[in-house]
């Protein structure tokens, strides 16, 4: 089992209530997408299964240990074996696209190689190989500060992918990069996990790709499971109400004019998911 | 934005609500400050009372024209490669000192804050006694630990040397801890909870950030040491305070404006310096 979680609760010190009673599992190897409207506490999520924040209620079993019952050192030892993906990449700007890929590993390689290499890349072949996947391989020795934004998500993607952790926690992975290459970035994710036998959660804001790329599908409102369900049988009206505070407008890539223009308009025979959930705008 | 959050957003005020507080430390400022200036007797209409800046007049006067017969600066060529290597060394030596109790000390690299996880009492005692030997170490005046050591090791450089260590590994410390928690430590935050070292999300995490004013800081340090350096000379710790102070006692102004422009080369050289540091690491 990748993670389970018991009544699990967050509330910020100012009182404000993030998460409440969660209980999810997700079995090794298989693969989440958590949607909700902003403020739903899908960030607050991530954090607490990657060990970043602790729980105010409940418990977490994350591949088979209680984290905050650990020693420091297992505990490293549990972090090491969990890759966020942030949302926003927390890479320094001056660093080396390869030195930020190679930073991946550092919770499992010894100190001394860390540091050493920062005088000669301790492993470029898989650096390479890594970025190779996002499209990006051209730019392995540019420096962070010289890519777009879009490029810098890839590049925090990659560093996940290059550390090959057990659990991938993906916090909004794609939401810098434009349709086409949000896609093809979410399914080298899959694809890497696929391989590895790793298992996925990932928040996404474009409901579409959530339904593409994963089995199953978590509604996250207020804090609380609005619906957890493979992801057949998330209807549009379960939709609507998951995004009722937004106006009932169910956030898609192809609410993206630009798509939509270069598509020519929704083309029913090649995706039909696209004018599923499209459907459901303005209803009731 | 739904019905309740707008009405949420009316019945909030339409002033600054920091703005009463701010007032108030503005005012407590100034408050303060007046006291201490009256203590400080601070009465800068003395300066330009007639018979005191006779009496500047005559002391600046005396520093003309700069004294530059052979000999002399011959005195002054060696004494300036002296207190360059006073000041060398010993921002050395404060570097061992400073950069192993900063890295301890600094919040920034506290495994334990995340979550809060483990060992979190332990961490913060340890950050607080290095903070305390930091503080100990720069709250004695380097002219102390200069008198002191020239007891022990005898007048010269050396005195001096370890007397710049330990003061200024107090200040480069306390300064490189206060620097790496003032640029982001995202970086270092997300290597850490991913289960990197300390060592290494400091190398990957947070220097990359704040290489750039740690040099400049780290410079900075180097050109007060120069100036320190010379007023340890005053008590015998060797350099350009030793020649300096041995003028002024047979009144050369002369030499002492000779001395006086070679300290402003060396501020400018320290500038330079720091300028091509921050260039290489921008």
């Amino acid at each position: 089992m990748a993670f389970a979680t018991h009544h699990l609760g967050l509330e910020h010190a100012n009182g404000l209530r993030a998460l409440h009673g969660l209980d999810l599992r997700l079995a090794a190897g298989e693969r989440v997408a958590v949607i909700g409207p902003s403020g739903a506490g899908k960030t607050s999520l991530i954090r607490l299964l990657g060990c970043a924040l602790r729980p105010t209620a409940g418990r977490i079993e994350l591949l088979g240990h209680n984290p905050w019952q650990l020693s420091a050192r297992e505990l490293r030892r549990l972090r090491a074996r969990i890759g966020t993906i942030h949302q926003a990449p927390p890479i320094p700007p001056r660093l080396r696209v390869i030195t930020a890929i190679l930073a991946g590993r550092l919770g499992s390689w010894p100190a001394w190689k860390g540091l050493a290499s920062l005088l000669y890349p301790a492993d470029i072949a898989g650096a390479r190989a890594a970025l190779a996947r996002l499209d990006l391989a051209d730019r392995l020795f540019d420096r962070c500060d010289r890519l777009s934004g879009g490029q810098l998500q890839r590049v925090g993607i990659a560093r996940v992918l290059y550390q090959q952790p057990q659990l991938i926690l993906a916090d909004e992975p794609v939401s810098a990069l434009d349709p086409m290459l949000a896609d093809a970035a979410l399914g080298q994710i899959v694809a890497d996990a696929e391989q590895r036998g790793a298992a996925v959660l990932a928040s996404l804001h474009a409901v579409d790709l959530a339904l593409k790329w994963f089995p199953r599908v978590i509604g996250l409102r207020n804090g609380e499971v609005a619906f957890d369900l493979p992801a057949g049988d998330v209807s549009n009206e379960m939709l609507g109400e998951l995004y009722a505070s937004e106006g009932r407008v169910v956030p898609t890539q192809a609410n993206d004019p630009a798509l939509l223009r270069a598509l020519g308009g929704p083309d029913p025979q090649a995706a039909p998911r696209l004018v599923r959930i499209d459907s459901c705008r303005g209803q009731g | 934005m739904n019905v309740a959050a707008i009405d949420a957003a009316a019945a909030l005020p339409l002033r600054d609500p920091d703005a009463r507080r701010r007032l108030g430390g503005a005012l407590l400022a100034i408050v303060l400050l007046w006291p201490l200036l009256q203590l400080a007797e601070f009465r800068p209409a003395a300066l330009l009372d007639a018979s005191n800046l006779r009496v500047i007049g005559n002391f600046l006067a005396g520093f003309l024209p700069p004294a530059t017969d052979a000999e002399f600066l011959g005195l002054l060529v060696r004494a300036t490669l002296e207190t360059l290597a006073i000041a060398t060394a010993g921002i050395t030596l404060a570097l061992f000192l400073a950069a192993p109790l900063a890295v301890v000390a600094t919040r920034a690299l506290s495994v334990s804050a995340i979550g809060p996880g483990p060992g979190r009492w332990r961490g913060q005692a340890l950050r607080a006694a290095c903070r305390a030997i930091l503080t100990v170490l720069r709250a004695i005046p380097e002219i102390v630990w200069a008198l002191m050591f020239v007891r022990v090791l005898g007048l010269g450089p050396a005195a001096g040397v370890l007397a710049l260590a330990i003061t200024y590994g107090g200040m480069l410390g306390k300064v490189y801890t206060e620097i790496l928690e003032s640029t982001d430590t995202r970086p270092a935050r997300a290597l850490l909870a991913a289960g990197s070292g300390r060592l290494a999300a400091l190398a990957y995490g947070l220097v990359p950030n704040a290489a750039q004013e740690l040099t400049s800081y780290t410079v900075y340090r180097w050109e007060c040491a120069v100036r320190a350096s010379v007023i340890m000379g005053f008590v015998g710790a060797g350099g350009l305070g030793q020649l300096m102070d041995q003028s002024m006692k047979m009144l050369n102004g002369g030499e002492a404006s000779s001395i006086l422009l070679v300290f402003l080369l060396l501020v400018l050289l320290a500038d330079a310096i720091s300028a091509v540091l921050r260039r290489a690491l921008a």
